[in-house]
């Protein structure tokens, strides 16, 4: 039976890396499809549901699906990961010429993040500001709302109100300030970083109980075999930003589950709570 | 092993002295990252996840080191089963090139993958001629500026009829070198790129002829007069060149026999030329002509050493085009009236017969150059003026 996995459109390039993992998939004996969606809530309702075998999701969508499907006494597997969503940071930047030396000197202050249901440049910053003890005006820059902060775009104008100085701080994943420095977004040298989470993951693999065990480990492995080496994969793994495949843990998830309690974004079951998320 | 950053930030390009410490390590093997930038350390994690390489933040005791990297090896993973594509020199060309090395430099080392080139002629022994180079070097020494090169503002003062007759014959030029520009360009867009000196030396063809159309109607219009006439027998003729797709049979068709057919005709519009501007466009156009020309037999000559079939499919191509012909009125008479009346010069019963006899000189001429180049390919004498017979009316 083929495998049906689901993915968000967050940019074209995910049907040439879909479409290339599929050939490769199959070409290497796994009956595998894919479908896609326009936001991450549908497909974690469906993935929940058994509609789809597994699911491309975002760490906000694992978590919501993971609670549909506890919730409808089913399981979910983070079958693998990128290397590249392994420990990841989030920080908190101010400009290097404001007063602003830690991050408890923001409080009362207006801080820019990404959109609502961005967990690296909204959820977890916040959390951590929170955990902080560090109240502060939120000003959230809302571009592709749905697609969990995959959408560099609400990050980007956080950044560039920072710049601007219509704000004190901004939020934003620590690869993003790489490239915003780079592309120029943010001058180099024009700001200072004065708060850093502690390390997260991003993105898994997840699978439902709708497949075979069987079919479970031969997807898994198959995925741990593909090689930086083999032409066919590494255009791919290029585009979708790894060079390899790491098995999936859940230890890098446990800070986003308490942001989104924190701010009621998803209920203890998966429903959406969150009052003023439309994706 | 420590590499020392400075206040270089990774957002102004310091990662090319780290990737420049880690490239002779091996994978596993560790170097410490210092430098003064504040984002350093972060920065070296973002960019080191992105690689494939892994990170520890230096502790206190490590003076001055910020982060440790340990070296990974998706740098070396894609550029393992890479290989060179041939040699730069022609010495370093290879018999059938991979369709995936596509444009990349001849000699270059190819990263294995990528998009494969549709390129359909893509054998040593189809494209390949040992003069290449040299012509190639040849033809881009000898490239001309048609606004320097040709003394426009020369007098040019002839009665109506001689210049009608000039621009007829223009007019007839313009259009076999359009075709000659658009046989070449298009065989060049289905090589190799492997076999760059060919494409080189196709592409100075194509912009020769581009030249030629230029400076011919140029000629034409220099008077303020009208473009002449252009026939269906012309057009019919010309369009069984573009037809060929056989490279060795479009080249043979094209510059053995037309181009050097054209040789004749520009040296006849040279010799008679009744004005200085007519004469000097059709000299140098000869040039260029002439080195079309080698160019073509020196790929037959080349092909018919590994082909032993190739006179055959030659003669073949003369006679398919012949019989494709037969039905068809040849030279346009306006061509051939001008060419009488270009040679003549003037209006008079024996300028007429003078004008007359040339042409007909020419026609014997074109007979003779294209026996002698058939020969030279290896055609037995009598076979050789059986085919230049069969050679279209149309002369290209």
């Amino acid at each position: 039976m083929t495998l049906l996995m689901g993915a968000v459109a967050y940019d074209p390039k995910v049907v040439t890396i879909w479409g290339g993992f599929r050939s490769w998939l199959n070409d290497n004996g796994l009956p595998f499809d894919f479908v896609l969606y326009s936001q991450y809530e549908r497909q974690a309702e469906d993935l929940a549901e058994g509609r789809i075998d597994a699911a491309w999701n975002s760490p906000l969508a694992w978590i919501r699906s993971r609670r549909l499907a506890e919730a409808r006494g089913r399981t979910l597997t983070p079958l693998v990961m990128r290397d590249t969503d392994r420990d990841l940071t989030s920080l908190i930047v101010v400009r290097a010429d404001s007063p602003f030396k830690d991050v408890a000197d923001l409080k009362g202050e207006t801080v820019a993040v990404g959109a609502v249901d961005s967990p690296q440049a909204t959820l977890l910053p916040l959390s951590y500001l929170a955990s902080r003890d560090v109240p502060v005006n939120v000003r959230r820059f809302d571009v592709g709302v749905g697609l969990h902060g995959d959408h560099i775009g609400g990050e980007r104008d956080a950044a560039r109100a920072l710049i601007a100085g219509s704000v004190a701080a901004a939020c934003m994943i620590d690869s993003n300030h790489l490239l915003f420095g780079r592309e120029g977004t943010l001058p180099a040298g024009s700001t200072r970083v004065i708060g850093q989470t502690a390390p997260f993951d991003h993105c898994n693999m997840t699978v439902g109980e709708t497949v075979s065990d069987r079919t479970r480990a031969d997807f898994a492995e198959l995925l741990l075999s593909m090689s930086y080496t083999d032409p066919k994969v590494r255009p791919l793994f290029d585009l979708e930003g790894l060079t390899r495949w790491e098995p999936g843990r859940t230890s890098g998830y446990p800070a986003l589950e308490k942001a989104v309690d924190e701010t009621g974004f998803y209920d203890a079951a998966g429903a959406v709570t969150a009052a003023d998320y439309r994706p | 092993m420590i590499v020392d950053l400075g206040d270089l930030g990774f957002e102004q390009g310091a990662h090319i002295l780290l990737q420049r410490a880690l490239g002779p390590l091996r994978p596993g093997d560790e170097v410490g990252v210092a430098g003064l930038d504040p984002a350093l350390a972060m920065h070296v994690e973002v960019w080191c996840r992105a690689k494939g390489h892994h990170t520890r933040r230096a502790d206190d005791n490590d003076d001055g080191i910020r982060v440790w990297v340990t070296r990974g090896r998706a740098d070396l993973d894609r550029w393992m089963h890479a290989e060179r594509a041939g040699g730069p020199s022609p010495l370093g060309i290879v018999d059938a090139p991979p369709a995936h090395w596509g444009l990349a430099a001849r000699g270059a080392l190819v990263e294995p993958g990528g998009p494969p080139i549709a390129a359909d002629l893509a054998s040593r022994e189809l494209v390949w001629a040992d003069l290449a180079p040299a012509l190639y070097a040849n033809a881009a020494a000898s490239q001309w500026d048609p606004a320097t090169a040709i003394a426009w503002d020369a007098p040019v003062d002839l009665v109506p009829e001689i210049e009608r007759a000039v621009v007829q014959v223009m007019t007839f030029l313009v259009e076999n070198e359009q075709a000659a520009l658009v046989v070449p360009a298009r065989l060049l867009a289905r090589i190799h790129p492997h076999f760059r000196e060919v494409l080189q030396l196709l592409a100075v063809q194509a912009a020769d002829e581009a030249r030629h159309v230029e400076v011919f109607t140029r000629r034409a219009l220099l008077t303020g007069g009208e473009m002449g006439t252009s026939s269906v027998s012309g057009r019919e003729s010309l369009a069984t060149l573009l037809r060929e797709p056989d490279f060795s049979m479009a080249s043979f068709l094209l510059s053995v026999l037309g181009e050097g057919s054209f040789l004749n005709l520009l040296t006849f519009i040279d010799r008679n030329a009744p004005d200085p501007v007519t004469r000097q466009v059709a000299r140098m156009a000869r040039q260029d002509e002439a080195r079309h020309v080698a160019f073509g037999v020196a790929h037959l000559q080349h092909q018919g050493t590994l082909d032993r079939t190739l006179l055959g499919r030659l003669r073949g191509a003369i006679e398919q085009r012949h019989e494709t012909l037969i039905s068809s009125a040849g030279l346009n008479q306006d061509v051939f009236d001008s060419l009488v009346v270009l040679a003549a010069g003037e209006w008079t019963p024996a300028g007429i017969r003078r004008g007359y006899a040339a042409v007909q000189q020419l026609q014997a001429e074109m007979d003779e150059g294209r026996q002698h180049r058939l020969v030279r390919l290896g055609f037995p004498h009598d076979e050789a003026a059986e085919l230049s017979a069969l050679h279209t009316r149309n002369f290209m």
